[in-house]
């Protein structure tokens, strides 16, 4: 039954909206013992929810019915606060960390009657491409659990693949919602930068965090675009842009398209299998009168990982600064000076990827390295922008694989450096650095894995990725 | 540029971490093989472009100045046991 349905089933009283949401939670408690893509299931405030719900709907306020999202079961990335539910964006540092508000999205989510049913497993503050730099669960492929969900957004991607009536909302800095999503078989949009508020999410890489849904069908993504996008006065970095609506694109014809295939993204380095997915996806793009072409891009491809890593380290090292056990999450006995009490509390309860990263970032902005690489790298981001830019100038959309492999296995993974590790974004961080919106999705299977295709569009089209993805959706 | 201990540590110690030794032992290569590979940046030619801090263009925007809502006194020192007298307690100063 697809989403649109079911809310008109939860609206006529068909299907009773609490005795749903029980069986929901109860649905997550199940996957969760065998898959972790739960930190927290927030059974008080989902079935608080499921009861005003089925109050107002037995009144005579037929406002409710108005409510888009009504009944839908939405999971929350543990980076965003959901009001009085523990949020520990993956950290030990935040274990117990419960916010006293909800995140401009939260709020957007509520209003329109979604049903916030839990936070979902990522790596700690999003630090990691595959979801095993948690200080709690590690969340487990949906079609192989010795495999990775992908990351960072791993939990929200992984659900989304096994619950069904439940969109997922994920994050992305440098490639966390495209991977999971393309891991897991599901549909990702990281949108642009600004476009959706980031009131309540915890940072990462402050000049590049965003919020997007991740979803089974298209349609759900749209849905969900549709109600967390806008500008918001809380956050200085929203985008002043005219609303739209999402889901009028799903319908609209690809006819006439232009999609730039990005030349230096296949090849060497590519999973043959994955590759041959990516094509088939092209092709049903061409079959429905989009017209392909291929375009060489080579900066962001060849450049976008040091480029990535040196601004989101630098961004995350100064972010990170925070956490210092004074007025929330972890706190050790107060003793001590200033710098040893902070120290205690930070050495304690930062992850292994969390302290690299924090050393990389310090480094990179250091009296004497500073403009060799953090300037250099925003200076470069300038160029990689431009590129983009004038890419965006022949074409709607540019296509690569959204990652070079398929799902790796646990065991392969533990065996790879960091670098080895960073250099798995190779497809999903250039986009990020330019803040230009990008989708997975997925184009086929191949040894029982998923595989996704990713599609860049220019700040602010994520209309079109979204008629893209749709019609290859209806290709299938 | 040599990454050597002394490095790492002294930047260790800006970032407010004490690393064990098995920590120095591991990140000490990794930063090296990491660093190096940044590096590469220094290759590319970016003549006169100025640095983007933020990906869209963005304009400042100001707020009226007038009170707003905001948490109560208790809710801020909720989420803490160092506090004393409505104010939060902090290690010693010096």
């Amino acid at each position: 039954m697809d989403t649109l349905n079911f809310i008109e089933k939860i609206k006529s009283g068909e299907i009773d909206i609490v005795e749903h949401t029980e069986k929901i939670l109860e649905e997550c408690r199940q996957i969760n013992k065998e898959y972790g893509y739960l930190n927290t299931i927030s059974e008080n405030l989902a079935l608080g929810q499921a009861k005003e719900i089925k109050k107002q709907l037995k009144s005579k306020d037929k406002k409710i019915k108005n409510k888009k999202l009504l009944g839908i079961a939405v999971s929350v990335k543990d980076a965003i606060c959901v009001k009085d539910v523990e949020t520990t964006a993956g950290s030990k540092i935040l274990r117990g960390y419960k916010p006293l508000f909800d995140a401009f999205v939260i709020q957007r989510i509520k209003e329109e009657g979604g049903m916030i049913i839990g936070k979902t497993s990522q790596d700690e503050f999003g630090f990691g491409t595959f979801s095993i730099n948690s200080a709690f669960g590690i969340p487990k492929n949906p079609f192989d659990r010795e495999r990775s969900c992908g990351g960072s957004s791993g939990g929200a991607a992984g659900l989304s693949q096994k619950l069904k009536n439940h969109i997922a909302l994920g994050e992305s800095t440098g490639g966390s919602i495209a991977t999971p999503s393309s891991f897991c078989g599901v549909y990702g949009l990281c949108p642009t930068y600004g476009r959706v508020s980031r009131h309540g999410l915890i940072d990462f890489s402050n000049s590049m965090d965003k919020i997007g849904p991740i979803g089974k069908t298209i349609e759900d993504v749209a849905l969900l675009m549709d109600i967390i996008a806008g500008h918001d006065k809380n956050d200085s970095t929203s985008l002043n842009a005219k609303s739209e609506d999402y889901e009028k694109y799903l319908k609209k014809p690809i006819k006439g398209m232009k999609i730039g295939i990005i030349k230096e993204a296949f090849g060497q380095g590519v999973e043959r299998e994955v590759e041959k997915n990516v094509y088939n996806g092209i092709e049903e793009l061409e079959e429905e009168g989009a017209k392909a072409e291929e375009i060489s891009l080579e900066l962001p491809i060849k450049y976008g990982i040091p480029t990535y890593y040196m601004i989101a380290t630098s961004e995350a090292s100064t972010n990170l600064a925070k956490y210092c056990g004074m007025r929330y999450g972890a706190s050790e006995k107060l003793e001590g000076s200033f710098n040893e009490y902070f120290t205690k509390v930070r050495s304690n309860n930062f992850g292994e990827e969390a302290k690299r990263r924090i050393i990389l970032g310090t480094f990179a902005r250091m009296a004497g390295y500073r403009d060799a690489f953090y300037l250099k790298a925003a200076k470069v981001r300038t160029l990689m922008i431009n590129e983009y830019k004038k890419a965006f100038k022949k074409f709607d959309a540019l296509v690569s694989p959204t990652s070079p492999m398929l799902p790796p296995k646990f065991s392969e993974i533990e065996k790879l450096t960091p670098l080895q590790h960073y250099l798995a974004d190779v497809m999903t961080v250039s986009p990020n650095v330019a803040g230009l919106p990008h989708l997975n999705v997925p184009v086929g299977f191949e040894k029982n894995l998923p595989v996704g295709m990713l599609l860049i569009a220019d700040h602010l089209q994520e209309g079109k990725l979204i008629q893209l993805g749709s019609a290859v959706e209806k290709g299938k | 540029m040599e990454v050597d201990r002394k490095l790492l540590e002294h930047v260790a110690e800006v970032a407010r971490l004490k690393l064990s030794e098995d920590e120095i032992m591991k990140f000490l290569p990794q930063l090296k093989e990491l660093l190096e590979f940044f590096s590469q940046l220094k290759g590319i030619e970016t003549g006169d472009a100025k640095p983007s801090f933020q990906p869209v263009e963005l304009k400042n925007i100001l707020r009226e100045d007038k009170e707003g809502k905001c948490l109560s006194q208790d809710e801020a020192l909720s989420l803490t046991e160092h506090k004393k007298d409505g104010y939060f307690k902090g290690p010693r100063a010096v």
